[in-house]
């Protein structure tokens, strides 16, 4: 037993076992954190099959921004999230049939199937020996598939767009009018006034 | 023994049915669910790169990047129309949403 193989066993168990109490877990706050551990455990994962680049996108995006994201959301919100775990055990039994099903389906799918022998199908973009993976990457992404690339970043910007204009919101702001900073004169703002002497205003 | 390709696809698969399993049994919380999908990308994921490395072929890490784009852009949107929705009813339970009478 490699060490490799130790580490997909630690990394694949510990993933697991957070997703499982992702979904279990009765407050939100700790299924974002157990959340967290599965991505990072993902992370390793990745990085076991041979994905360096993505692990530690997968650390800097996930962990960094779209948990933190969650969390923050569910901080924000100020919901009774007992209320929402009730009702839980009744659907257990029809969550536990249907996930059996899909479970059984996967299982079958990954038994009966066999891997086509090594160079029956072409290979799109093969990895080279000697390249670190990032480059690797960087060589195929910014030529091969420039197109979808830009369209990437055309998705986030519409979805970084979409966020802001759903969540602002407009309050009764002071804002600086210039034109009418301009336009006053000494006439319609200074007032004199005669105070009588040892009376105050 | 070393780590083949079976051992990937079976634990994307566990995860998966996680994922599944999680989408209806916290169907009152969105939030939850929201992550469950969050999870079953990332079961997608972990099967394009152990299909990458296993044939060495960069296409699956490439489609792989692509996913884990719509999948934050995915997150950002829901999460906001989640906060605007708590805003304008005070409550985020799914059951609550019927005002379109879907």
């Amino acid at each position: 037993m490699t060490a490799a193989v130790a580490f997909f066993y630690l990394f694949s168990m510990i993933m697991l076992a957070s997703a499982f109490m992702v979904i279990a877990a009765r407050n939100p706050v700790h299924s974002v954190l157990f959340l967290i551990l599965a991505f990072v455990n993902a992370a390793g994962l990745f990085m076991l099959a041979g994905a360096e680049f993505l692990g530690m996108i997968l650390i800097v995006v996930y962990v960094g921004a779209v948990a933190v994201l969650f969390l923050f959301v569910v901080m924000m919100l100020d919901v009774d999230f007992a209320e929402m775990k009730r009702g839980f055990l009744q659907v257990l039994p029809i969550g536990a049939i249907i996930g059996g099903i899909v479970a059984i389906e996967l299982i079958l799918v990954v038994g009966s199937w066999t891997v086509a022998p090594a160079g029956s199908a072409p290979v799109g973009s093969p990895i080279t020996p000697g390249v670190t993976n990032t480059v690797a990457l960087g060589r195929v992404l910014y030529t091969q598939y420039i197109y979808l690339f830009q369209a990437a970043g055309l998705v986030l910007l519409t979805a970084m767009v979409g966020a802001i204009v759903l969540t602002l919101r407009h309050k009764v702001v002071k804002r600086q009018v210039i034109a009418e900073q301009n336009a006053r004169t000494q006439a319609s703002v200074v007032e004199i006034k005669k105070v009588p002497f040892r009376a105050g205003v | 023994m070393a780590v083949s390709l079976t051992h990937y696809l079976v634990v994307a698969a566990i995860l998966f049915t996680i994922g599944v399993a999680g989408i209806i049994l916290n169907r009152k919380s969105i939030i939850v669910i929201l992550m469950s999908v969050e999870l079953i990308l990332l079961s997608v994921n972990i099967n394009l790169v152990a299909f990458s490395g296993s044939r060495a072929d960069l296409t699956g890490q490439v489609f792989a990047l692509f996913i884990l784009t719509v999948a934050a852009a995915e997150a950002a949107i829901g999460l906001a129309i989640l906060v605007t929705y708590y805003r304008n009813r005070g409550s985020i339970a799914v059951e609550d949403i019927n005002a379109m009478k879907g």
